[in-house]
């Protein structure tokens, strides 16, 4: 059976701020979803608290992955649950590095299904880290630096989509994984992503612009507007987006 | 000898009220009479006893002292410890995994004290045929006298403080190291001193002569069960003209032990140390650590790691003294403190007027796991030279919240996460340490601090 998200009537509230007013959303393994909007309209935030950050509040809804009530659980077991985000903003983890932590995230993985497990023995760790960061044509010093400390934008967002790919979620968010790509990155990172779509993969693609959606074309496009979804359609919504902009949203929504 | 009991009983009476050790001349010359002292040592002990006791215990007013404070210690039963020369009631056994070799998987000699006793002190024959002298401090009074008077006290003063001259005075156990000019000791050395009395005082001296190059650990430790204990110890450090020292301190004193140390090492024209300290023990800690560059191009690094917990107190004040051209001093220190554990460093750079050509850096950073946690980070430079370049830097930070969810978004538990924050914040340390053995006793004493 394939893996379903499931938001219902999401809402979420940040330092007591109403930011989500009920949101729904059904991301389906295979799919690939667009989520557009205004800055500020909480398209982040929608993440985040898929995610299970501690900041942000549920007030009201629910999210059920797997059917199962994913509110209940920590950010660490949703992970391992098979959900998985790019952050917008990655932060730097300084002395840890990029195969030193996707190594301990594999073996919690590993050690929470069997207790027992010693953890990936450390050449088929390294062959796997190799070739996922040839697939996504990075540079294999990249293993040997510490966690975004010191990272470009671009470098930043193609180390996420290396996570993605090591860790092989059932749905992933990419929240503005296309934003400070320059054009040859951009295209990097979306055929990597595309070569990770398919039947096994659900995809929520948090986006501004038009032009990472003619890499990773969307069956669904949603816009999010003042914490609700207010508007949902095909591939063609995200076009109309990008030639009018968010005006008759707002003024049809406001 | 004196009599004890009448000398006692009067300054007994007199001074008790006062924070200090109450002991006289006639204990003084107990001990060196226990310790069966050579006679200059015994006179040097009781010349050190006359400066101790016309020093003031340190408080909260000495500048060094302000974040430290001893006004609790219980000195009159360390007193009586030291009059009754009494070891600790069920005393444990030196701990196995203090024995291991910490570099490389051959010893070249190994010395384990506990208390006076000496237990094992080997050193290999490479090293002995070509005069290395590595052996305690009573063997290092009686049979070396002549070349060790010529090293002991001559770093660190009698004088430098009120726990210097109570080592001096009082010391019963320590390590003499020496290494001939132009001799390579290939094989590492390691010594354990594991204090088990309720009064402890130790002495070590490294020297090691033009040309020549060592390895040397040295564990300081003691069981975290039974009373309360006290060390004063001091570290006499001699590197000379392009000769080469690797010198590893490790301190796992147990939980109730109050710690004082005066470390002090001079380095020669050319020559090289790489001074790495690690602290996990004690109850309180107050260690002066000097580095004194003192011949042109002389390179000292120093190297420090801590990690406190519960109620510790560990407080670090280092020097970097450039005394001439060329040189080139590198400073680290970094700690991590749960609980409502609390560090100081104070750490100064002097560059002396004509060194110059000198570069001195310096940096303590703090990783605070409590709310309860503190750290406090006071750098310094004085610089009389004008062609130098130096930097300071400290830093005190929380665990933070983001790199935990962070981790735990990629499927890592929370007790994982917080441990691969405290790796990665340890990780600059652990790379400045040259040996894999002295590594990942660290990392297994981080592993048992987090948990
Ligand atoms: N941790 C936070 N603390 C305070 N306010 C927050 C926090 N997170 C989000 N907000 C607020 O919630 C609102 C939605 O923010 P969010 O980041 O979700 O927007 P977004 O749609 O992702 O915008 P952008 O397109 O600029 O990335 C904003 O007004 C923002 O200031
Ligand atoms: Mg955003």
């Amino acid at each position: 059976m394939s893996a379903v998200l499931e938001i219902r009537n999401l809402h979420v509230s940040v330092e007591d701020t109403d930011i989500l007013r009920g949101v729904d959303l059904t991301v389906k393994q295979g799919e690939i979803h667009a989520l557009m909007g205004p800055n500020g309209s909480g398209k982040s935030t929608l993440a985040h608290a898929l995610m299970g950050h501690p900041n942000y509040e549920i007030t009201d809804g629910e999210v059920v992955f797997k059917g199962e009530d994913m509110l209940e659980l920590g950010p660490d077991e949703r992970s391992r649950k098979g959900l998985f985000l790019a952050f917008q903003y990655p932060v730097a983890i300084p002395g840890v590095t990029v195969a030193n932590f996707l190594r301990t995230a594999i073996n919690s993985r590993r050690k929470a299904e069997d207790s027992e497990d010693k953890g990936i023995p450390i050449p088929e760790f390294r062959k796997l880290l190799k070739d996922k960061m040839s697939s996504l044509d990075m540079s294999h010093d990249v293993a040997g630096r510490y966690l975004n400390d010191g990272f470009s934008g671009g470098e930043k967002k193609r180390a996420e989509i290396l996570q993605l790919a090591t860790l092989e979620p059932d749905v992933a968010v990419l929240d503005e994984t296309d934003s400070g790509l320059d054009i040859d990155a951009l295209k990097i990172v979306a055929e990597g992503v595309n070569k990770l779509v398919g039947p096994g993969l659900g995809v929520l693609v948090i986006t501004h612009y038009q032009r990472l959606l003619s890499y990773i074309v969307p069956e669904h496009v949603h816009v999010m507007y003042e914490g609700k979804i207010v508007e949902s359609g095909g591939p063609d919504l995200a076009l109309k987006l990008e030639e009018l902009g968010y005006e008759w949203i707002r003024s049809a929504h406001s | 000898m004196a009599n004890k009991d009448a000398g006692n009983g009067v300054v007994r009476g007199r001074r008790s009220s006062v924070a200090d050790l109450h002991v006289d001349e006639s204990d003084i010359l107990n001990i060196s009479d226990i310790m069966g002292d050579a006679g200059w040592y015994a006179k040097d002990r009781m010349e050190a006893f006359k400066v101790y006791k016309d020093t003031p215990m340190p408080s909260l007013e000495d500048e060094a002292w302000r974040r430290t404070d001893i006004s609790g210690v219980d000195w009159e039963k360390f007193s009586k410890a030291i009059r009754d020369d009494k070891d600790i009631d069920n005393m444990a056994e030196v701990p196995e995994y203090l024995l291991n070799p910490l570099v490389g998987d051959r010893q070249g000699g190994q010395i384990v004290v506990s208390g006076r006793k000496v237990l094992q002190s080997s050193l290999a024959d490479e090293a002995s045929s070509k005069g290395v002298i590595f052996t305690d401090f009573v063997s290092a009074t009686q049979n070396h006298g002549e070349l060790f008077s010529g090293y002991v006290s001559k770093l660190v003063s009698i004088a430098d403080g009120k726990h210097a001259s109570m080592a001096g005075a009082m010391v019963d156990q320590g390590i003499f190291v020496y290494v001939p000019a132009g001799i390579q000791v290939e094989m590492p050395l390691h010594s354990v001193l594991w204090l088990n009395r309720i009064a402890n005082f130790t002495r070590v001296v490294i020297a090691v002569e033009k040309g020549g190059s060592l390895t040397y650990v040295h564990e300081i430790s003691s069981s975290d069960e039974g009373s309360e204990q006290l060390h004063a110890g001091t570290v006499e450090v001699f590197v000379g003209d392009n000769a080469e020292l690797k010198f590893v301190e490790m301190q796992s004193l147990g939980e109730n032990c109050y710690h004082f140390s005066h470390e002090k090492s001079q380095v020669g024209r050319d020559a090289r140390l790489d001074w790495v300290f690690s602290a996990i023990g004690s109850k309180l800690t107050k260690s002066f650590l000097d580095l004194d560059l003192v011949g042109n191009g002389a390179w000292g690094r120093m190297s420090g790691f801590y990690f406190a917990a519960g109620k510790q107190h560990m407080d670090h004040d280092t020097q970097q003294n450039h005394r001439a051209e060329g040189q080139t001093s590198d400073l680290l220190f970094k700690g991590a403190l749960r609980d409502g554990s609390r560090s100081v460093w104070q750490g100064m750079i002097n560059v002396e007027p004509g060194a110059q050509k000198t570069d001195g850096f310096q940096a303590n950073r703090n990783l605070l796991l409590a709310k309860e946690a503190r750290a406090d980070s006071i750098p310094g430079l004085e610089i009389q030279a004008d062609d130098v370049r130096c930097t300071h830097a400290a830093t005190i930070s929380k665990l933070e919240e983001e790199h935990l969810f962070y981790l735990m978004s990629r499927g890592i538990h929370l007790e994982e996460a917080r441990k691969v924050v405290v790796d990665g914040f340890f990780d600059p340390i652990m790379e400045r340490i040259p040996f894999e053995g002295v590594r990942e006793r660290l990392k297994s004493s981080v592993v048992d601090k987090m948990a």
